[in-house]
């Protein structure tokens, strides 16, 4: 799924997965934060986004 | 052609005599050239209808789904894939079908050969072994078939069918040294902007009319998903976000499933090439999963077995 976004135009960086069961409290709050940095880094999202705008 | 039309003609009307099946699936001409139709053949009488040429391009496979009579089908190299991927998504069982295999030389990009003649109306189209003749009013050209081949056919390599009852004619050579995904990996060169500008442009023209998708033999829910309102998963409008996400779902439903038959961009009327979507998938399948669509009865599909050392390089 991550291959084909990217490969249609989606950053990489701006779709991650993670496997994390509900007893792993440390590696959710590490995914979470590195996700959040990633996808700050890359700024507001451009792809699939939907602007009334561009239907005429 | 014509020796191959009259061996499916006497085939049919075999088999539709002696009670093997209950109705045959072939091809008949089109109304207008270049575009034969599928036909279900009932009575033996009504067998001479049917067909055979280059012009064969939709899927037959289509037909099948859910049917619980005793089934003759046509089915070329891709056509027999597709009827695999039937099988072992039990939609059709194997022993309600007599499949009549046909070694395929590739069917004609009827777009190609109308920007040949430059637009003008042809009537008439013949086809010998490896040229094909247009007519219209006022001219009439020859072409070699080879170079108005679709864009399915040209990388195929698999024409002759995997799973058939009896064969018509000899195998036919397999292409050799094709680079079956050479359009993917240019893409994959590309950088993010630029493939995200290619796929916009590329389904730019898009009318949702989903020709694509009926023309489809995976696409057989009862139900489509463009086409439920409740909950509604994707815009109706043609909107270039609700026109994308309706291409990608509908690429990743076919997932391991696609067998490249061309049907959909086929018949598509604003000739989009949505194959584009369609082929990623089939390179990632083959590449992480060695899988090709339709070409074994008793393997499962990567979507639906887990292997420890399945791919996962993108999970954290
Ligand atoms: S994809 Fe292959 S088998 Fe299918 S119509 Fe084209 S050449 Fe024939
Ligand atoms: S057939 Fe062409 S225009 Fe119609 S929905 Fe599919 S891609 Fe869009």
């Amino acid at each position: 799924m991550k291959n084909l976004l990217e490969h249609t135009g989606l950053e990489p960086g701006r779709l991650h997965f993670s496997w994390i069961s509900s007893a792993e409290a440390t590696k959710f709050v590490k995914v979470a934060k590195e996700v959040s940095a990633a996808v700050r880094a890359l700024g507001p999202a451009k792809y699939l986004v939907k602007r009334r705008a561009e239907v005429v | 052609m014509i020796e191959l039309t009259e061996k499916i003609r006497d085939i049919a009307k075999k088999l539709l005599k002696d009670g093997t099946v209950d109705v045959f699936i072939g091809y008949k001409k089109g109304s207008v050239p270049m575009m034969n139709e599928p036909v279900l053949i009932r009575n033996p009488d009504e067998a001479d209808l049917l067909y055979w040429d280059s012009n064969c391009g939709l899927n037959l496979c289509n037909y099948l789904t859910g049917r619980t009579d005793r089934i003759g089908i046509l089915a070329t190299g891709c056509n027999s894939r597709s009827i695999v991927t039937h099988i072992i998504e039990n939609q059709i069982r194997r022993d309600q079908l007599y499949i009549v295999g046909i070694p395929c030389t590739g069917m004609i990009d009827h777009r190609a050969v109308n920007r040949a003649v430059g637009h003008r109306e042809i009537t008439d189209i013949t086809e010998s072994d490896i040229t094909f003749t247009v007519t219209g009013k006022g001219f009439q050209e020859t072409f070699n078939k080879a170079d108005y081949l679709q864009g399915n056919c040209k990388v195929c390599r698999h024409r002759n069918p995997v799973e058939y009852d009896e064969m018509i004619g000899e195998p036919v050579e397999e292409q050799k040294g094709i680079e079956p995904y050479s359009d993917v990996k240019n893409i994959e060169k590309m950088s993010c902007d630029d493939k995200n500008a290619f796929f916009r442009r590329l389904i730019d023209k898009c009318i949702r009319c989903y020709a694509c998708r009926n023309a489809c033999p995976l696409c057989y829910c009862p139900t489509c998903f463009v086409d439920e309102s409740r909950p509604q998963w994707v815009g109706k409008s043609i909107d270039p976000t609700d026109t994308m996400t309706f291409h990608l779902l509908r690429a990743f439903h076919c997932a391991g499933r696609c067998t490249d038959c061309g049907a959909c961009e086929r018949v598509c009327p604003m000739g989009i090439s949505m194959r584009q979507f369609t082929r990623k998938l089939n390179r990632d399948a083959e590449e992480l999963f060695s899988w090709q669509a339709g070409l074994s009865l008793t393997e499962r599909p990567p979507l639906d077995t887990y292997r420890s050392d399945d791919y996962n390089d993108f999970i954290k």
